[in-house]
């Protein structure tokens, strides 16, 4: 794990997820979410869980990001109306930070250096999800179909 | 002897880098990374010269044409001259176009296309990269194209490439689970998601005489043509070219590129047909193993790549047989159809699996597709579904 | 050199207070979306965080969380998203401003 590449990776996404959260245009702003969150699957990559990062970019970029542009696409009629800006968020949001940071940096017990570890590798992943996290599996498989039974009822056409 | 021929690539990268004895480790790591990827690089575009050539010739034999021989002998050097012209073309970027995402769009498409060729095991020890989630690697990597697809119908600001776009990427969701949902019972088997564990899992003969792949059983059997039909379509091939249909929609995404950007488009498209047919290859096909024991003096990289130009060729031969399907009867193809019987593949291996993947677990895996596969045939009411369309007012 | 936890806790801190101002500041629901997705994504990069900076050898616990956390955004990101286009269809908005009447 080396500093020069956490700095690079950690300005990328910082960068990216600002441009996702302040960009005019709707659709930039969907793609710079996408590029922000192949920084955080490479931050992932630096602290030696590949699988996750792996995942990561697999559910965010193949699905959540392609269903975020599909979106903006249905609702096209919007796109560009997009003028109120509240800034009492950034306010807030700076404050949040401020705050966070403060007492991150107040913590004594964070600042220590990562000890060695055995490679996680997806068989040992596996076999935890298996063995003892098998009822938390089987109620995320049961949260998603009801979510995909939701997400249609949703958004079908009512019948009139 | 022939183990040297067989390692003859593996030993000259390893000559390569030992000019470099003596620098730093991080150095020798990079040199490594460079020359696996200018090899990957040298391999696939040559290969995809070569096909599009051969493509294009096969294609006119199949319709009682010549195709393309006036450059070079036998028309080979058709692909330089291609090059050229795309090279010199204008670059024609549309006035409302969003001009960023527009350029990045190809540039996405191509990189990602590269980057699934990586983990792909090419033959005895040369897998450019090898990682412990080499599978997934590939799908997480792969499933950028979809957005690339999308970026490029965005950004033209055209309704035909919006059109083009919004079919590519339906028809990619669709069939991108049975794509993964096919892969499962391999890995399951084999109890790994890196390639070349798959890939050495398969070697040996049942009998000494038939190869352990995993087309072999009739859960791999199944799976590997679901796989296929699957990759046929993610790499938008006729006939499910609907995307970018030409007589429908001009030419889909596509349309408002030119020059060396619809080249990049074509390439990656290839180069998205290579590394399906290649995973197909490496999942099903035992990889890099040679088909008889006999034969197994031969290198291992060229039974690789004969089996990726058989796969190459079927596309090539089905590109030629086939018209191009209705996009409702490829979207229900997907849900109703291919869906159920992927699920049916992981519980026939897992069935096999447990009945001692001997010649009973083989013949009760069978029961099980076969009985899903009736039951399926007679509910989905195939006859009627799937009949020609009746034409009530255009008579 | 190699960084601390205390360098990934605080770019946590930022990517979660930039999606604060994505979820605070912006009028369209998508960019709402947005901001709650990257405010996970900074939890799971905590979770990453402390589970590779604990006392090892143990369970991998933190991934485990990031894993079930991903996959409960993602089925947050297709209700949310389906809510967008359903609204759409009602008031053929989706700035979340001028959704204040509860008669539909």
């Amino acid at each position: 794990m080396s500093s020069a590449a956490f700095v690079i990776i950690a300005i990328f996404t910082l960068a990216a997820a600002l441009a996702a959260a302040t960009l005019r245009k709707l659709m930039h702003a969907a793609l710079s979410f996408a590029v922000a969150l192949v920084g955080l699957a490479a931050l992932f990559f630096l602290l030696g869980a590949e699988f996750v990062g792996l995942a990561l970019v697999f559910i965010y970029i193949g699905a959540v990001a392609v269903l975020i542009v599909f979106t903006i696409l249905l609702t096209r009629r919007d796109v560009g109306k997009d003028r109120g800006f509240n800034w009492a968020g950034v306010l807030i949001a700076l404050a949040v930070f401020c705050g966070l940071t403060w007492s991150i940096l107040k913590t004594q017990s964070l600042s220590i250096v990562a000890p060695h570890i055995r490679a996680l590798t997806v068989k040992r992943i596996g076999e935890a999800l298996m063995t003892g996290y098998v009822w938390p599996l089987q109620c995320v498989g049961l949260l998603l179909t009801a979510a995909l039974i939701g997400a249609l009822i949703l958004v079908m056409e009512e019948k009139r | 002897m022939s183990k040297s021929i067989d390692q003859v690539f593996v030993n000259a990268k390893q000559w390569l880098l030992s000019w470099l004895a003596g620098s730093p480790g991080w150095v020798i790591q990079l040199a490594s990374i460079l020359i696996n990827i200018f090899m990957l690089l040298a391999v696939f575009l040559t290969l995809f010269a070569l096909i599009s050539v051969l493509e294009r010739k096969i294609l006119a034999r199949m319709q009682n044409r010549y195709g393309p021989n006036r450059v070079g002998p036998f028309g080979l050097f058709q692909p330089i001259a291609d090059g050229i012209k795309m090279l010199i073309k204008e670059d024609i970027v549309p006035a409302r176009a969003d001009k960023i995402v527009h350029f990045l769009a190809p540039v996405l498409i191509a990189a990602v296309a590269i980057l699934t060729l990586g983990v792909i095991p090419y033959g005895r020890n040369m897998t450019p990269f090898t990682i412990d989630g080499g599978i997934l690697f590939f799908f997480a990597v792969g499933s950028a194209t979809e957005l690339a697809v999308f970026m490029a119908g965005w950004a033209s600001n055209n309704k035909f490439s919006m059109l083009g776009a919004m079919r590519a990427i339906a028809q990619m969701f669709s069939y991108e689970l049975p794509l993964i949902i096919t892969v499962l019972p391999a890995v399951m088997v084999v109890g790994s998601l890196m390639p070349d564990r798959i890939v050495s899992a398969q070697a040996g003969y049942t009998f000494g005489l038939v190869p352990r792949w995993f087309v072999f059983t009739p859960w791999g059997g199944v799976a590997f043509i679901l796989f296929f039909v699957s990759g046929l379509v993610e790499s938008n091939r006729t006939p499910f070219d609907v995307p970018e249909g030409e007589s429908e929609i001009v030419a889909g995404h596509m349309t408002e590129y030119s020059g060396f950007k619809y080249a990049t488009f074509f390439m990656a498209e290839y180069i998205g047909m290579f590394a399906v047919s290649g995973l197909a290859a490496t999942l099903f096909l035992g990889g890099w193993h040679a088909p008889v024991r006999v034969l197994e003096i031969v290198p291992s990289y060229v039974w690789f790549f004969l089996k990726l130009s058989g796969l190459l060729l079927v596309y090539i031969w089905i590109r030629g047989t086939l018209p191009r399907t209705r996009i409702d009867q490829m979207m229900n193809f997907a849900w109703k159809f291919m869906l159920p019987m992927a699920f049916t593949c992981v519980i026939a291996a897992a069935v096999w699996h447990y009945a001692g993947r001997g010649l009973r677990g083989w013949l009760w895996s069978l029961v099980v597709i076969v009985i899903v596969y009736s039951a399926l045939s007679i509910l989905l009411d195939t006859r009627r579904k799937f009949a020609p369309r009746v034409y009530r007012f255009a008579e | 050199m190699t960084p601390t936890l205390q360098a990934f806790v605080v770019v946590s801190a930022a990517l979660f207070s930039i999606g604060l101002v994505a979820a605070l500041s912006r009028r369209h629901a998508i960019f709402i979306l947005i901001g709650i997705e990257l405010m996970l994504a900074a939890a799971n990069l905590n979770f990453i965080a402390f589970w590779r900076f604990a006392p090892q050898p143990h369970q991998p616990t933190g991934v485990m969380f990031a894993i079930f956390s991903i996959a409960i955004s993602a089925a947050e990101a297709a209700v949310g998203l389906a809510m967008v286009i359903a609204v759409y269809r009602h008031y053929h908005t989706t700035n979340v401003d001028q959704l204040d009447q509860l008669k539909g």
